[in-house]
């Protein structure tokens, strides 16, 4: 299952320790955390359920491309990297 | 007189509790986040602080005790709109909260960036846009004002009938509501803006209030600094008077309303809107005491010299009582006056960048 984690920063504003989720994509993967953690889910996404814009979200190494459906495969053992931008603070 | 008043900057939250004839600032709350609005509700005590986080988006929360302790709130949201998602809105910044009538009680409202007025009736803990505004057509002719989205800065409950809103919108000119926020009409006939063609200065869909303040003893006097002058209206907002030639400017951003004396109100001014620092680098609080028809420059106290300080739309605040005020700029000085303006007294010179100050 894949396994997701969080940058340091947003802990402090809530508790969102490494989780594993299930989902064959960012988005699926996304809304089985936020199942299990509900406030956490506009902090990382905006009104309308895109990825905030200073918010990056990487599968294994590489930054994911839909930031609006969040579409991008996720596999099973991949591992999903929620950061902060450097851009926005 | 108010014995205590809130500081929302740049990176936190302070309180400044009254002390003898000194003012004391508490421990900071949300230390290292921007705190873009906040608001005490006299009506049960409530104090609730909007942060904008920069990654993170914007929160609401609210303190029972003082602020000893904080609950998250639900922030406003736009609702989830069914086509084109990749242009669909969110809440960028919550810009302005505000109580609700007397016999509302836990009525609130927000003013968001990008142009959205959000209501609660449960002290915050839902909110829900008033589509009756964002639905209007003339909305899409507004124009981004300070920030690249347009935004709801002013919202004022009339103290006789709090069906009764007025809004000042930045580029967006003042709407007003006679029924709770169900119809809206556009207000606002005199302001002039010299940013738009000839033409179009006097189209009140355009114009950018900067602030809007009203007495609350005579809720139908609204001072408007403009961003391209300052205004008074003595019909709520209906129709407005300009105010020429007034020194040592009559650019800037704030404004408080005399709670009693309609003819009393200050501004900060600042020399024009592409410099926006204060005249001569002297910083003076303008106060008028007969309606606008002079303006007096108020110095004592503050920067006399190679000042560049810039006071906020949210920034200058007057107590119950008319007497003490409150003012910070974005270079983080704050300033206080129990004089009704005619002294001030500066608390700190080390401040983050402040975004308002407000009596509780």
């Amino acid at each position: 299952m894949p396994r997701v984690s969080f940058t340091d920063n947003l802990q402090k504003h809530l508790p969102c320790p490494p989780v594993t989720a299930p989902g064959g994509t960012v988005r699926a993967v996304m809304d089985a955390v936020f199942e299990e953690n509900a406030p956490l889910r506009s902090y990382i996404l905006d009104d309308q359920d895109r990825l905030r814009k200073h918010v990056n979200i990487f599968i294994n190494d590489v930054a994911i491309s839909d930031r609006v459906r969040l579409s991008d495969p996720v596999a099973e053992n991949d591992r999903v990297f929620v950061f902060q931008a450097l851009s926005g603070g | 007189m108010a014995d205590v008043f809130y500081v929302a900057s740049r990176k936190g939250l302070f309180t400044y509790k009254r002390n003898g004839k000194d003012w004391k600032a508490g421990a900071p709350a949300f230390l290292g986040e921007p705190v873009s609005a906040v608001l005490k509700d006299k009506r049960d005590g409530a104090l609730y602080a909007a942060l904008n986080l920069g990654h993170f988006g914007a929160k609401l929360h609210r303190s029972d005790d003082d602020g000893a302790t904080w609950k998250e709130l639900a922030a406003p949201a736009f609702p989830k709109a069914s086509k084109d998602p990749e242009n669909a809105p969110s809440v960028d910044m919550i810009w302005t909260l505000e109580t609700g009538g007397r016999d509302e009680p836990g009525v609130l409202y927000a003013g968001v960036i990008p142009g959205g007025l959000f209501r609660s009736e449960d002290r915050g803990e839902s909110w829900k846009l008033n589509d009756p505004l964002w639905n209007r057509e003339e909305r899409k002719g507004w124009f981004g004002g300070g920030y690249d989205k347009p935004g709801i800065h002013s919202i004022l409950v009339d103290p006789r009938d709090s069906a009764k809103l007025t809004l000042g919108v930045s580029s967006g000119g003042v709407w007003k509501s006679d029924d709770r926020g169900a119809t809206w009409r556009l207000c606002g006939k005199g302001l002039r803006s010299d940013y738009t063609p000839p033409d179009q200065s006097e189209d009140q869909n355009t114009q950018d209030p900067h602030r809007l303040a009203m007495c609350a003893a005579d809720p139908d006097t609204v001072w408007c600094q403009h961003h391209n002058g300052i205004f008074l209206s003595r019909d709520g907002g209906e129709t407005f008077t300009e105010f020429r030639d007034v020194k040592p400017a009559v650019f800037g951003f704030a404004v408080a309303a005399h709670p009693a004396n309609p003819d009393t109100a200050w501004l900060v001014p600042g020399v024009k809107d592409e410099r926006r620092v204060p005249v001569d680098g002297k910083l003076v609080v303008n106060r008028t005491r007969d309606g606008g028809k002079s303006f007096a420059p108020q110095a004592k106290g503050l920067p006399g010299e190679a000042c560049y300080d810039l006071v906020y739309r949210h920034a200058l605040d007057v107590d119950e009582t008319g007497a003490r005020l409150a003012m910070g700029s974005t270079t983080g000085n704050l300033w206080a006056s129990d004089d009704g303006g005619d002294s001030w007294r500066q608390l700190s010179a080390h401040l983050p960048p402040i975004a308002q100050v407000a009596f509780g």
